[in-house]
């Protein structure tokens, strides 16, 4: 039997499995509420631009089905330090997204099935999910089952002739309960397996000039062609009695590359009056590097797998929030029963272990902030996030 | 490994829908005393495709990825 035959049969025998198991209870649970929302995102950092729209659309029928339709757009600016390092210019790109959802409610069980397309000018993926949600014990619980299949397309715009393919699987369960009035909970479990091309053509590695070891010389890096991750994520909210909530959460995280990570979050929503709603959030994230992970190889191929990607190095960000929502026509107005106009600005900060500013030893000796290769500095950058969105419920 | 870990899925939610057919569990807080859960600042996604962003913000950025609760999906875009 092909590996592929055989995930086949354990993605069909999840579902079976599921659907046996779940009780077809009599009492409705209840679909999210029709809303459009639009929305504008920005990011700029690192010498990276990226902005767009994303639209979202959804609709129930008969309170038993609901489809949704999203749009997502990034138009990209970079001139980041890898495409600065290899000697690149600056260039830019454009990735579209469409997602197509679906929901059906039978009793108190929800499935829902989902269908993504994601096309660049050098890479396409393609995304279905199933997934599907029980209420228990009074409505207490909640628990959460779903699994998604991808497939990508990995080209490179300098070399037609390449086309390389990855496979993607992911499993998903998940738990939600109330544990007191004012005081839910939440863990969620997915482990991601993706077999295939899985590094980016476009980047490289470094190793030490043999010639003059203060230089080094760029290579194209070569990953492993799998990779299964494990996170596993604990969430909780809580009202406090004025009217406010805070929320926390934690996740950890390991995969076959060796990559440890934790992500640790805090918020607080504040409403005042009946119109504004103030959010802000704290989020640390941490991580160690992929063991084939190197800033600067010895040699030319010095091992089987070797990478510089920094998102495969040891680093740490913090992020900070701020977000205000204002909500208008909350007594309704035509058809829509009530809008919110919504401004997030996040700001993130990267500070990387092991990965150093290359751009430095390529300047000259000469130069006043000149450093040899591997006694460059740390790099490190600052990233703002802003979103600004309308969304209405009609 | 896959088996396995998709063995592991099925148990769970095999345990959790049998623990519901062994009988009725009173609930703890009864649908009366929901009013402070059904607060919309209680919500954890309010606002889903906001929140699809910023996963996306991240996950393009960090090793990690995964358990965040969403219906999964995305681009696998580096």
């Amino acid at each position: 039997m092909s590996p592929g035959t055989n995930k086949a049969r354990i993605l069909w025998s999840i579902v079976a499995g599921a659907a046996l198991a779940l009780p077809l209870a009599s009492s409705a649970g209840v679909l999210p509420d029709d809303r459009a929302d639009a929305l504008y995102h920005r990011y700029e950092g690192g010498g990276v631009t990226i902005q767009g729209p994303s639209v979202l659309v959804r609709k129930k029928m008969a309170e038993k089905y609901a489809v949704s339709a999203n749009y997502y757009q990034d138009m990209i600016t970079s001139a980041s330090i890898d495409v600065e390092v290899s000697g690149a210019s600056e260039y830019k790109e454009e990735r579209d997204q469409y997602q197509l959802g679906f929901e059906y409610l039978r009793g108190k069980t929800t499935y829902n099935l989902s269908y993504t397309n994601s096309e660049e000018n050098d890479y396409d993926a393609q995304t279905a999910s199933f997934g599907l949600s029980q209420d228990l014990f009074g409505d207490l619980t909640t628990i959460s089952m779903g699994f998604s299949r991808g497939s990508d397309k990995v080209r490179n715009a300098t070399d037609p002739s390449f086309e390389r393919d990855i496979d993607r699987w992911s499993y998903r369960v998940g738990v939600s309960q109330i544990l007191t009035k004012s005081l839910i909970a939440s863990m969620n479990l997915e482990v991601i397996t993706d077999e295939g091309f899985l590094n980016n053509p476009y980047r490289s590695y470094r190793y030490k000039d043999p010639v003059d070891g203060t230089r080094f010389i760029l290579a194209q890096e070569i990953y492993p062609r799998t990779r299964t991750s494990n996170a596993v994520a604990l969430n909780a909210r809580y009202f406090l009695p004025y009217r406010a909530a805070v929320y926390g959460g934690y996740r950890f995280f390991t995969d076959t590359w060796d990559i440890r990570a934790d992500t640790f979050e805090l918020g607080y929503v504040h409403p005042i009056k009946q119109q504004w709603t103030l959010e802000a959030r704290v989020r640390y994230y941490q991580q160690n590097n992929a063991e084939f992970y190197r800033d600067l190889f010895d040699f030319a191929n010095q091992q089987n797998f070797m990478a510089r990607d920094k998102e495969l190095s040891t680093f740490n960000s913090m992020a900070f929030r701020i977000g205000a929502s204002y909500e208008f026509a909350q007594t309704g107005w035509r058809f829509v029963k009530k809008g919110s106009v919504n401004l997030f600005y996040d700001r993130i900060e990267f500070k990387y272990d092991d990965f150093h500013d290359a751009r430095v030893s390529q300047m000259l000796p000469t130069d006043p902030g000149y450093a040899p290769a591997g006694s460059e500095p740390l790099y490190e950058f600052g990233a703002n996030v802003i979103q600004m969105f309308v969304s209405i419920w009609f | 490994m896959i088996k396995a870990i998709a063995l592991k899925l099925v148990s769970s939610v095999l345990l959790l829908s049998g623990l519901c057919a062994c009988g009725n569990i009173e609930p703890w807080v009864k649908p009366y005393e929901r009013q402070q859960l059904a607060d919309p600042i209680m919500n954890a996604n309010p606002n889903p495709v906001s929140g699809a962003y910023m996963d996306h913000v991240f996950e393009a950025r960090e090793g990690a990825r995964g358990a965040l609760g969403g219906g999964g999906g995305g681009c696998g875009c580096n």
